[in-house]
């Protein structure tokens, strides 16, 4: 690739920045034609671009950085605003450009009747700016921008419908939650200023390498990537710091899509991706990413099952499945964990999507029991959903098979505990992704539509006047489709080890001994597995089709035989309640008390009204002095010249 | 000795005066009671030799002075004291106080004060002496006190007037719309005009 | 040959009569006399020094008779101003009580 073209790499991130500007200064009061065209162009030409790049771009070509303007210089320690191209970032950027261009044109429809549209727009293409100097930076200073960054983005499009207060409350929480987070990241970062006195990409891996490939400088490498572990637990919503995402579904659709499961939530993994060779050297640190990523799995999926809300299933859904991709970069298979990023934002994406159409299409209702019987009415956004519950389930030959098949055989490789549970979160996806398929569309359907109302997550209407649910238009279908091909022919890029092997140049050191190991193993083994796997997927669509479609009375008999335990996954565990007595609760008391009470009003407003209270109280007994009286101001003046004689007497005789 | 017989003579008719003005409550007694211990000043300076001093005193202090008071209270009526309600801080602080500095002075000076003794007319006093020092080392002091009369003079004369009397101020009687502070005022004024 | 410090003492007598007068009097044309008594002592003590002066053969002893003599000087001017004004209170006030004359009390 000729470093000439390469030249305009920084216009990949800067175009949607300018047309974020363009938007929001002069959006207001501009046709919606005209921000439309400008959101659509600066991301679409970002987009072209990182085609271009791509298309030049191969497994042999080596990276390309690129400086912009020097930034902190201090002493020996630098850090310049720079872009790094390599095949992970490039991987990457095309994820986003391309999802994020398709859910531009998606909202393009579903946002229309919004007042807000150039405040939506103008918000999108700014997230797409910091998600692209994300995964652009070369070191990790510009990649902590564009993490925060894209934390604000998020905040902005969760509470986008800010005079609803739980969507107001929903973007606080993701913010704060994802600050949590933040902190381990910069405590991090610290660390390595200190340990290793740089923070960019080359140069610190190189100091890093030259360590050695065991577990030389054990404490603190486990350190840094415990900490980065936290960060990304924050940012990717792995447990504990997952509570943010499901109340994250209050912002549109397309946020939801975009943000929560195609894109930001992946910038954890990208992380972890690119600061394999500090997990590679701390075996502690990745046994913990892989714990992390096994148990959040499995815990979401459990929660899944239960939520009758569509969206909260597909936000559950996300954290699971990025459970799995930190299973992968747990093990040590960083490129299937990236791979597995790929097709879930294509599936999930288009799941999201799908969901809105299916939300825009019957008024605003979002509950799995009042919809039902669908498909007739809405057929294409039934066949692209279909399609994406088929590849997350892992049915082949759809792209989610070949990534989380992937992923099974690597975590296989390491410990059979990781293989088994995944396998059972994998049984619980299908079960509730295809609950979700025949709650929406199968059977009659339970719901009414409003007659005035054609809402988008039941928050305005337009006076549409529809009595039964309709189709969505050709602009909101066209990236269902796009995504729907994406997600069937997806995985075929993975196929036969040709992902890892564009990815092998980045994840040199630790994919030599992946691999080594994966062709030690039998393939008969990895045939195997395989089986297990789409058994397990088409296991999980039968007890879903037992259960759900038809009027079926098991899943309510289960329900009551369950009681209690029932009781708990419907509430997704009281976790948010635990959360709240934990720390929000004495967090806001002792705040009350403590400083508001205590310190605010009664050390610092108390001291100024004492002083006032004082001077008053001082000045009301003194004014008895003047009275007026000339005899009693005599008195007084006798009794001072009193006192200044016996003084002066005083200090004369001495 | 004929000196001391002399000045404890003169003292204690000064100090009975003093004290008589303190306990009479009549205002014209308290008056001639100053007058007397005027006079006996003057023979205290008569003492010491301060003739020019003693004539002063006597012409000035005791014959004009004493005499405008003695004219005010004639003028004015002023009649026995009334009982009021007066200061506590005054007699509570100020009489302690200042009898405390009055026992302190007195015995600093007779114990601790280094002072000789005076002869009898011992201080050069005649006119002649104290003219040539007037007219020559304080001519100026003696000219602003002039001044200083001559404005005394005139100040008392614009305070003490009746408010028609000088042609510019109307007699306050006839302004009704004065502000509301010298409401009753005005009335007492009014009513004092028409006995 | 009295000694100076008798006179001094006589003049202090007259100048504390002098301040309790004014501290104790209710009329207040007996509060001026009172104040004309204060610098009657005032004027003893200064003739008393002066003679002092003399005895220790200094020329001050003139210029102690002729300070006496602008202390009357002023305290006749005083008297004078201060007489207009009690005939001007009384005019409005109609009382020679000092304790009535507190308008300006807070």
């Amino acid at each position: 690739m000729t470093p000439n073209l390469l030249r305009f790499l920084w216009l990949v991130p800067v175009l949607p920045l300018g047309g974020a500007a363009v938007n929001g200064l002069f959006g207001r009061h501009s046709s919606k034609k005209a921000i439309t065209v400008v959101a659509l162009g600066f991301s679409g030409l970002a987009f072209v671009l990182a085609l271009t790049f791509a298309l030049n771009f191969s497994a042999a070509s080596a990276p390309y950085s690129m400086d912009l303007a020097h930034w902190l210089r201090s002493g020996d320690f630098r850090v310049d605003f720079s872009f790094y191209l390599d095949q992970l970032s490039l991987v990457m950027m095309l994820v986003v450009t391309g999802v994020g261009f398709l859910i531009h044109i998606y909202s393009v429809g579903y946002m229309w009747e919004d007042d807000g549209y150039y405040r939506f727009m103008a918000y999108l293409n700014l997230f797409m700016f910091f998600m692209l100097t994300l995964v652009l930076a070369k070191n990790y200073l510009m990649m902590f921008i564009g993490w925060e960054g894209v934390g604000l983005a998020s905040y902005l499009l969760i509470g986008f419908w800010f005079v609803k207060d739980s969507a107001a409350s929903a973007g606080k929480k993701a913010f704060i939650v994802n600050r949590i987070g933040d902190f381990g990241f910069l405590i991090a970062l610290f660390l390595m200023i200190k340990h290793f006195g740089t923070l960019d990409f080359p140069a610190l891996f190189a100091k890093i390498q030259a360590i050695g490939p065991e577990i030389a400088g054990a404490g603190t490498l486990t350190a840094i990537g415990l900490l980065l572990m936290v960060g990304a637990a924050g940012k990717s919503a792995q447990l504990p710091l997952y509570v943010w995402l499901p109340d994250a579904m209050e912002g549109p659709t397309p946020v939801s899509a975009l943000i929560h499961a195609a894109t930001m939530v992946t910038a954890g993994v990208y992380m972890v991706a690119r600061s394999h060779m500090i997990f590679e050297r701390a075996p502690s640190a990745m046994t913990v990413v892989a714990i992390v990523g096994t148990l959040t799995a499995l815990f979401a999926a459990t929660i899944g099952i239960a939520q009758t809300d569509i969206k909260k299933v597909l936000a559950y859904s996300t954290v699971s499945q990025l459970g799995y991709m930190f299973m992968a970069c747990g093990v040590g298979a960083f490129s299937a964990g990236i791979f597995h990023l790929m097709t879930h934002a294509f599936f999930k994406g288009l799941l999201f999507l799908a969901a809105g159409s299916v939300i825009h299409g019957i008024g605003g209702e979002q509950d799995m029991r009042k919809m039902g019987g669908l498909r007739s009415y809405m057929p294409w956004t039934f066949l692209t959903m279909g399609i994406a519950t088929l590849a997350i389930a892992g049915i082949p030959p759809l792209a989610g098979f070949w990534s989380k098949d992937e992923i099974l055989w690597r975590a296989f490789g390491a410990s059979w505990v990781y293989w088994s549970i995944g396998v059972v979160t994998a049984f619980i996806t299908s079960f509730y992704m295809f609950r979700l398929m025949y709650m929406t569309f199968g059977g009659e359907y339970r719901g009414t539509v409003p007659r005035d109302a054609h809402g988008h997550d039941s928050h305005s209407g337009d006076g549409h006047g529809h009595g039964e649910p309709h189709e969505s238009p050709v602009v909101m279908l066209g990236p269902l489709a796009i995504l729907a091909i994406l997600s069937v022919l997806g995985g075929f890029i993975g196929y036969g080890g040709r992902f890892e092997h564009f990815l092998a140049p980045v994840f040199q050191a630790g994919q030599a001994t992946q691999e080594a190991a994966g062709e030690v193993a039998n393939k008969s083994v990895e045939y195997a597995l395989l089986g297990v796997s789409v058994v397990v997927a088409l296991l999980g669509w039968v007890v879903a089709h037992l259960f759900y479609s038809g009027r079926s009375e098991m899943p309510a008999r289960i329900a009551r035989a369950l009681g209690g335990l029932y009781e708990g996954v419907v509430h997704k565990y009281y976790v948010d309640e635990l959360y709240a007595a934990l720390f929000v609760k004495p967090l806001i008391d002792g705040s009350t008390e403590v400083l508001w009470h205590g310190v605010d009003q009664g050390v610092i407003d108390a001291t100024v009204n004492k002083a006032a209270d004082g001077a008053r109280h001082v000045s009301d007994e003194a004014r008895h002095m003047q009275s007026g009286n000339l005899r009693s101001y005599a008195g007084w003046v006798a009794a001072g010249g009193a006192l200044v004689i016996a003084y002066m007497i005083w200090t004369g005789v001495r | 000795m004929p000196h001391l017989i002399l000045f404890l003579f003169f003292g204690a008719i000064c100090v009975a005066g003093a004290i008589n003005l303190l306990a009479q409550s009549h205002p014209i007694n308290s008056a001639l009671s100053l007058i007397v211990v005027m006079a006996s000043l003057a023979a205290e300076f008569l003492l010491l030799g301060a003739e020019f001093v003693a004539a002063v005193q006597v012409i000035v202090y005791a014959g004009a002075v004493m005499v405008l008071f003695v004219i005010t209270i004639m003028l004015l009526n002023a009649g026995k004291e009334e009982h009021t309600k007066g200061s506590r801080v005054a007699i509570v602080f100020g009489v302690p106080g200042v009898l405390l500095a009055a026992v302190l002075v007195c015995w600093a000076v007779v114990a601790r004060g280094h002072t000789g003794s005076v002869a009898i007319g011992a201080l050069p006093g005649s006119p002649q002496e104290i003219a040539r020092l007037l007219f020559h080392e304080f001519l100026l002091p003696f000219e602003i006190t002039s001044v200083l009369i001559l404005i005394a003079i005139m100040g008392a004369v614009v305070l003490a007037s009746r408010p028609e009397a000088i042609a510019h101020r109307p007699p306050k009687a006839e302004q009704p719309d004065q502000s509301p502070a010298r409401g009753d005022a005005r009335q007492l004024v009014a009513a004092g005009k028409e006995h | 040959m009295v000694p100076l410090s008798y006179y001094l003492v006589l003049g202090g007598i007259l100048f504390v009569c002098g301040v309790l007068g004014f501290l104790i009097k209710r009329n207040i044309i007996t509060i001026f006399m009172s104040i004309e008594l204060m610098l009657n002592g005032v004027n003893l003590t200064f003739v008393a020094f002066a003679a002092q002066w003399h005895m220790l053969g200094s020329a001050n002893a003139l210029s102690g008779q002729i300070f006496v003599f602008f202390v009357m000087v002023v305290a006749a001017a005083e008297a004078a101003v201060g007489l207009a004004i009690i005939i001007a209170v009384y005019r409005t006030r109609e009382t020679l009580n000092v304790d009535q004359v507190n308008l300006l009390k807070l």
